[in-house]
């Protein structure tokens, strides 16, 4: 098991086998995405508190659970870059951090569309909002640290430990956002509150998040290639592999 | 032992001679604060209401200002080299350097914190509390935020960068200190909020000097 680990995690190995594995996550994400699309807005009955706006959900909460497992992956994998010095490791956690701070956005932005017309605002000072903002606060300050070292070596180790202590301080962020927002006001405006009962509604957001981790999976993949051949650019595979394609 | 005192009063000594290292970041703290009544409302009744919020935050924005420098001059001639190589725990020097910071920093800042108090109205209890979660929490900014100095050393233009890394760290003793000074003007129970920043303060002291090592042997490879 350890030894085909580390023969995957070569980064040529990764190169060649990853081309053959993207077509199995990206047809996946394109057959679920119709799939849950047709369901969430046809099949899907009318919520009869929130009406047809109620359907943004389907996007909305499969990109807010997205940022945050995209977030833990980050980290894990920062972790396992720090540890085993495991290329690969690293460049999985480089890649997935601005794919998570598009999550994080997106949900953020279908959050205030979707707030708009139930809560007449488009931003509230809800602590789900807030710990979602911190989020992208962490994603951005991860990134800014990654881009500001030379060199590469140095760069994965020390946006490694500012992942780590980011997940650290997530749960601390967050209880402590949720307890400052219950001393401010009582009610919260959660998307839980939302009890789900209908079977369709619960369906089309399941097939919808299940193609979110596929389109996470295509894109990191299709990311990981190109930084690998970004970085491994002195090597001699590298060089075969670009000369071959300009045969 | 002695490696922390000596190395933290070579940091207080090259501190007092060069003055405006340490005079700055209050001068940024008292002028920051003092715009607010300008942009706001010069009116007590607003002002007492926001004026924790605002000492904390510009706090905060003062010790991030100083934290730049926190390795810098050290990087710069080669002392912080001397120090990772050196048979001297590397944490210990780094929990030193930090105190330092904290001592030119922190308590300038707890010293002139009743004065700005007065200035946004704020009553004699809620000054006593500001002093209070000031005095209980600076030290944890001073150790979290050398994590992140620690890993900006030897980046140019580093300012913003460390804005970046360490505010979103803050937010949660942000929260707590700025409720327990509100909540005391209503005359409510606040011992959580206390307790709570005790224990991000005992729990930073514990692990952010071997953090901020880590780190700092990391960007000086």
């Amino acid at each position: 098991m350890w030894k085909w680990i580390q023969a995957f995690a070569s980064p040529q190995n990764f190169y060649q086998i990853s081309e053959k594995i993207i077509p199995w996550f990206l047809s996946p994400f394109i057959i679920l995405t119709l799939l849950g699309l047709y369901w969430g807005l046809m099949v899907a009955p009318i919520d009869y508190q929130q009406g047809e706006s109620y359907r943004i959900m389907f996007i909305h909460v499969p990109a807010a659970w997205m940022s945050m497992l995209v977030y833990l992956i980050m980290a894990i994998a920062s972790g396992i870059g720090l540890i085993w010095q495991i290329k690969l490791a690293n460049v999985v956690a480089k890649v997935s951090a601005p794919i998570g701070a598009a999550f994080t956005f997106l949900a953020l932005i279908t959050g205030a569309v979707w707030g708009k017309p139930m809560w007449g605002a488009w931003w509230v000072w809800d602590a789900r909002l807030t710990s979602e903002l911190i989020l992208l606060f962490l994603y951005l300050a991860y990134m800014a640290l990654n881009n500001a070292f030379d060199n590469p070596k140095t760069a994965a180790k020390a946006s490694s430990v500012l992942a780590i202590i980011g997940l650290v301080n997530l749960p601390i962020i967050h209880y402590s956002v949720q307890w400052w927002n219950t001393l401010h006001q009582g009610v919260s405006l959660g998307i839980n509150k939302v009890a789900i009962q209908d079977s369709d509604m619960l369906f089309a957001l399941l097939l919808m998040a299940t193609a979110f981790k596929f389109l996470y999976a295509t894109l990191i993949l299709l990311r990981a290639r190109d930084e690998i051949l970004f970085r491994e650019q002195n090597t001699r595979w590298v060089k075969a592999v670009i000369m071959g394609d300009e045969k | 032992m002695n490696i922390y005192t000596q190395t933290l009063k070579r940091d207080l000594r090259i501190a007092i001679r060069n003055r405006t290292s340490i005079l700055n970041p209050l001068s940024f703290f008292v002028i920051s604060v003092s715009l607010f009544p300008l942009a706001i409302s010069p009116e007590a009744s607003i002002l007492s209401q926001i004026a924790a919020g605002i000492i904390w935050v510009i706090s905060m924005l003062a010790v991030l200002l100083s934290l730049n420098v926190l390795f810098h001059h050290d990087f710069e001639n080669g002392v912080l080299e001397q120090m990772v190589i050196s048979h001297h725990s590397l944490p210990l020097l780094i929990l030193a350097k930090v105190s330092a910071h904290w001592i030119l920093t922190g308590i300038p800042i707890i010293i002139l914190s009743p004065l700005l108090g007065l200035f946004l109205f704020l009553d004699s209890e809620g000054i006593q509390i500001l002093i209070l979660t000031l005095l209980l929490s600076t030290p944890s900014l001073s150790l979290i935020g050398a994590i992140g100095a620690s890993l900006i050393v030897g980046i140019k233009n580093s300012g913003m960068l460390l804005s970046l890394l360490i505010l979103p760290l803050y937010i949660p003793i942000l929260i707590f200190a700025s409720s327990a000074v509100s909540q005391a003007q209503f005359g409510l129970e606040i011992s959580a909020q206390l307790y709570f920043l005790a224990t991000i303060l005992v729990v930073s002291l514990m692990t952010t000097p071997f953090i901020s090592s880590l780190a700092l042997k990391i960007s000086l490879e």
